[in-house]
């Protein structure tokens, strides 16, 4: 789970810096749709790399959610008896919640691909215009509150996981704790910030 | 004499016939060339059973399985790794001279046989000192982190009775460390299908066909099956009988039916009365009090002990001035001070407060005071050397040591007497031989602080794995049959005793049975004992075992997990041991190490030896419930430490 | 003070289990937790009722027998053994909630008393140094730095009570198998066998039942000698260089 968390990281990073691009307005941001689907050319045909990634990125995905449903069924397994008594909750709420955000983010990241990519849900639905079709789709509150309701759970997600994966892939110790804590923070942080800025400013007319 | 109090009757002088003559130093070569040997491709069709899983019993049953016997062993906790051993807090010694502070093996030898007060054989203690050695190389090689000192040695510090640093220790947690060395080197073994571990089964009986120790019955504690298991020897590593007193450092647990059912079979039991009471432990807090938690003595490194000089002073401590206050220890023993052996440092505590100067409730109770020493050393030293100590302190008492100097006072915390053995730590029935505090061997009248981690090793790891050869290695071991009809009567016997404690349906829990025993122990045979207490003892203590026949109230049946019927069983053998006690109390009339007859004292109250009559170990012959045992002495000559006044001042 | 009780009362590994609620008075704050069910039983006993069967041996907090969950925290409110507990920490009038190991690898025996033998297993599977006695050299031929021995002692304080796993969500056993693995594997006595321990250990422990870690650190939070949570970090650690090693 730490190693595909951590190349899906990464993949937000580099999308969530892509998504600013949107406040340079509509040229730049189709532009850079564009270009995104001609990288390595011409070693590789036109949106080949797209695909790349796309098959890359979903088998992280499907590796991650197998694993946490392979180990909530190991975790169930492993306390066939519940207490009757209420467990005082001393981890972070993160921490406890990392199996319902997990959840979340997957029923989102379905939504997301209908909407934005194939372009099914999304109120526009206009191919090669994805300037124009994050505008529609903002436009319409609730499909704003849905990808900011995601977007904090993502937060949420970062915020233990990261930290976590450093754990689980023996980086961190008791000096390094701290460090990794704070980079946690920082990074679900700018993240969050980050791709709520988008549903943010078009909602607020900043973007229209 | 059958009815009369405190009768015994003599028998034959007993003579260990396995201790070499010669030099001192070379007596353990000796007995070890001498032995026989047992071919190792012959070994694992000899089939040992190891009761108890402490350090002793633990390192023996590895030991043994690796040498490649077939080990049977048991313990009556959930795992191995629980024996009591686990909770010495001090150290361990040996004479390695890393200090070079003009430490020797010699040097040890002679500190153990002055500190037990001239009641231990030399053959034995010389050989505890000479293994020492190999103890501390073992436990390294096993893993067991020891404190170490910056350049990556090892640490050592001094403890009671001794003028040189020559104990090793790990935090105040070094007989865990030490137990978990053996536990794990037990359970290699057991993955290595040598032992067959059955923990929670406690044994409760010995198997003795023709004259030989072949055996044991013992039950399932979860199950309440009665099992019997057969063997070639048998080695006992049950601890010692401390609960006795009820209120001890001892576990709960902890108890004296494996070695009373072996003396009940034929084992003599050897100065039952020399019992230690250590000096710093936490004082009770009221009737509730289970039992009594040690403060590591490595604590009189650094901490001073004192009273008010004035009776029934009840200031508090930090309102009594320097002047006022009396650092008895330092003013009456002064090259020893604060680290005077366990038996005198406890004897005057109970002697100040007999005063009227003991302070706390209840006026039981000496100051341990480390005022002095965060002063000198500064706070985070001393927490660095006794941080988990204070926080435990701190946790039963609700008072913080860094402020308020501690409340301590001595308790039951050893028993050097147990079942008389050989040199090579076979006891009077063939074939069962007898480690650690279960035996009587090492420590004479008195015990030194860090040498019972070191004697269960010794025994265990070195000493018992060179000896049980020669014995195995005669044979003559023929099939016991299950049905033999001695394994069946013993099997009978254990099942009847236990019928018979369901059965009674009294109106009196066990606790209060063990509590009121234990109440009157410490009050006739405790820290100072005399003649009419004693005889009160040993007339009250048949009384309260009649009267625990009748009146016990078990409940439950005897097929299941039934904590109180383990009680039970434990309590009714305290019922019969104490009686031991007490006669070996009253027999003996002069004050030796743990044993202070108030009728034996020197013009300033110090304890004083009776040489003369009697310089010999009491070996007890069992001859049945209430009967007059039979007294057979064991003679002690001292060739190299002659026995003088113990003198700590 | 006086308090009630909701105790769990299973009479065997295999009958149902259920909360009993009794009273008990007159409970001193200097009575441990365990005095203060001393009591109790004594009580039940002379009512004819059955006790509460509980481990427990040294009441000191070294042996780690006991281990009940009081009021859903393993051991209770302070971070120590039940045995260590004081009922001081409780309130006159209070509802206290006991309760057993609660883990798939800890099957209930009786009331509050729960099988642990999974740990020792863990153990067997290479949680010891191979030196068989008679084989050591001198204990000054192989200095140990001191960071490394504190490591050590540190990681080896653990007394196998259980609570990481009664206090884990998943009722994972990662913090009681670290501490062995990093007490040897730090040792340059623990190096030769350093990679099969991990692994061996590891593999014994997911073969046990026991839950996996989600790094919630309720753990390192219950446990009462205070072993880190970075030492799961360590352990995990190991593993990869253990499982790279063999890999090659």
């Amino acid at each position: 789970m730490a190693t595909t968390g951590v190349i899906m990281l990464l993949f937000l990073i580099v999308h969530m810096a892509g998504n600013l691009k949107i406040f340079f307005g509509p040229t730049d941001f189709n532009g850079y749709a564009h270009w995104l689907r001609t990288i390595g050319e011409p070693a590789l045909h036109y949106s080949w790399y797209l695909w790349i990634q796309r098959v890359v990125l979903l088998g992280c995905l499907v590796a991650h959610v197998v694993s946490a449903i392979q180990l909530t069924h190991r975790d169930i397994h492993a306390r066939p008896q519940r207490y009757r008594s209420k467990r005082p909750w001393r981890a972070t709420f993160a921490t406890n919640t990392m199996r319902y955000g997990g959840v979340i983010i997957a029923l989102f990241v379905v939504w997301h691909i209908l909407d934005l990519t194939v372009g099914a849900v999304n109120p526009r639905g206009e191919a090669g215009h994805p300037y124009q079709n994050v505008v529609a789709d903002f436009q319409v509150w609730w499909i704003g509150l849905i990808y900011v309701v995601a977007m904090l759970a993502l937060c949420l997600h970062i915020y233990h996981g990261f930290w976590s994966a450093a754990q689980t892939l023996g980086a961190n110790n008791a000096a390094r704790n701290v460090a990794f804590k704070t980079i946690a923070t920082i990074l679900a942080l700018v993240i969050t910030v980050g791709f709520l800025s988008v549903p943010v400013a078009v909602m607020t007319g900043l973007v229209s | 004499m059958s009815n009369k109090i405190g009768s015994y009757t003599v028998g034959d002088d007993l003579v260990d016939t396995k201790a070499p003559s010669g030099p001192v130093e070379d007596r353990w070569d000796k007995r070890r060339f001498g032995a026989k040997l047992v071919n190792p491709a012959n070994r694992r069709k000899h089939r040992v059973i190891v009761v108890g899983t402490g350090l002793a019993g633990g390192s023996a049953g590895a030991t043994l399985a690796e040498q490649g016997y077939h080990v049977i062993q048991f313990c009556y906790q959930d795992s191995p790794r629980r024996a009591h051993s686990v909770a010495a807090q001090g150290g361990i010694n040996a004479a390695k001279n890393y200090r070079n502070d003009g430490d020797s093996i010699y040097r040890l030898f002679y500190d153990t046989v002055k500190g037990g007060d001239f009641r231990s054989r030399e053959s034995n203690v010389y050989r505890l000192a000479q293994v020492s050695v190999e103890i501390i190389d073992q436990c390294v090689a096993q893993g067991v982190p020891f404190a170490r000192e910056y350049g990556g040695l090892l640490d050592n510090r001094s403890f009671g009775g001794v003028q040189v640093s020559r104990t090793f220790y790990a935090r105040g947690q070094t007989g865990q460390q030490l137990l978990l060395g053996a536990y794990q080197a037990l359970e290699r073994q057991i993955d290595a299908g040598n032992i067959e571990m059955h923990p929670r089964t406690e044994m409760l009986d010995l198997i003795v066909v023709d004259g030989r120790a072949r055996g044991i019955v013992a039950r399932d504690l979860i199950t309440g099956e009665i099992s019997t298991y057969l063997a070639d020897a048998v080695v006992l590593a049950s601890g010692g009988y401390g609960n006795t007193f009820y209120l001890s450092t001892n576990a709960k647990g902890s108890n004296a039916t494996a070695i009373w059912r072996a003396h009940k079979r034929g084992a003599h039991f050897a100065n039952p009365c020399y019992t230690q009471i250590h000096p710093t432990c936490i004082p009770r807090s009221g009737e509730h009090q289970s039992k009594l938690t040690l403060m590591s003595e490595s604590l009189r490194n650094d901490g001073r002990i004192w009273v008010p000089k004035k009776k029934g002073d009840t200031r508090s401590p930090e309102q009594i001035p320097e002047d006022e206050r009396d650092y008895y220890l330092e003013r009456v023993y002064p090259s020893y001070g604060n680290l005077v052996p366990r038996d005198v440092a406890s004897r005057a505590a109970k002697n100040v407060c007999d005063e009227g100067r003991g302070v706390g409730p209840g006026g039981l109770g000496v100051y341990l005071d480390f005022a002095d020493a965060i002063k000198r050393m500064g706070r985070d030293k001393v927490a660095e050397k006794y941080g988990n100590l204070f926080e435990m302190y701190e946790r039963i008492t609700a008072e913080d040591p860094y402020q308020v100097p501690m409340r301590i006072y001595p308790a039951i915390h050893y028993t050097m007497g147990g079942l008389w053995v050989d040199y090579d730590l076979q006891s009077t029935i063939p074939g069962m031989f007898v480690i650690g505090e279960a035996n009587f061997s090492d420590h004479g009248a008195n015990r030194l602080g860090a040498s019972a981690l070191m004697q269960g090793l010794a025994d265990g790891y070195f000493v018992l794995p060179a000896t049980i050869n020669d014995y195995l290695a005669r044979g003559g071991f023929d099939q016991v049959s299950p049905d033999d009809p001695v394994v069946t009567a013993t099997v009978g016997e254990v099942q009847d005793r236990i019928k018979r404690l369901l059965a009674v349906d009294g109106d009196r829990t066990v606790d209060s049975f063990h509590r009121e025993l234990g109440m009157l122990v410490w009050d006739e045979c405790g820290m100072s004992r005399n003649a009419e207490g004693l005889r009160k003892a040993l007339k009250r203590i048949p009384e309260l075992r009649e009267e625990f026949w009748q009146r016990v109230k078990v409940p439950g049946t005897g097929f299941e997990l039934n904590q109180s019927l383990e009680k039970a069983n434990r309590v009714a053998d305290f019922l019969e041991l104490a009686e031991l006690m007490c006669l070996d109390a009253l027999h003996r009339e002069e004050s030796c190490g743990g044993h202070f007859r108030e009728e034996s004292q020197t013009d300033d109250g110090e304890a004083k030896r009776d040489d003369d009559r009697f310089s010999y170990v009491a070996a007890w012959e069992y001859t049945g419930v209430g009967e007059p045992p039979v007294l057979h002495k064991e003679n002690l000559d001292f060739e190299y430490v002659h026995p003088t006044l113990r003198s700590y001042a | 003070m006086n308090l009630t009780l909701r105790i769990w009362r299973q009479p065997n590994a295999d009958a149902e289990g259920q909360m009993v609620t009794y009273q008990v008075a007159d409970v001193s704050g200097d009575m441990s937790f365990l005095e203060m069910l001393d009591i109790l039983n004594e009580d039940l006993i002379l009512r004819g009722e059955e006790p509460v069967a509980f481990d427990h041996d040294c009441r000191e907090g070294i042996c780690g027998s006991c281990g009940m969950v009081i009021n859903g925290q393993a051991h209770g409110p302070e971070r120590t053994t039940a045995c260590q507990l004081h009922m001081r920490h409780f309130a006159d009038g209070d509802v206290i909630d006991i309760e057993p190991w609660r883990a798939g690898a800890f099957p209930v025996v009786k009331d509050l008393v729960v099988d642990r033998s999974a740990f020792d297993r863990i153990i067997q599977a290479g949680g010891y140094i191979t030196a068989p006695t008679g084989t050591a050299p001198d204990a000054h031929a192989v200095p140990v730095p001191k960071p490394d021995a504190d490591t050590a002692f540190e990681n080896a304080t653990c007394i196998g009570c259980g609570a990481c796993v009664a206090a884990c969500p998943n009722g994972s056993a990662m913090l009681f198998t670290s501490a062995k693995i990093n007490h040897l594997n730090v040792l340059p006595q623990g190096q030769p066998e350093r990679e099969s321990r991990v692994l061996n250990m590891i593999t014994t422990m997911d073969e046990a039942g026991f839950g996996g870690c989600t790094n919630t650190g309720e753990c390192a939070a219950a446990c009462p000698k205070g072993i880190p949570l970075a030492s799961i970090a360590k352990m995990n650690r190991e593993f990869l260089r253990a499982t790279r090693k063999a890999g090659r």
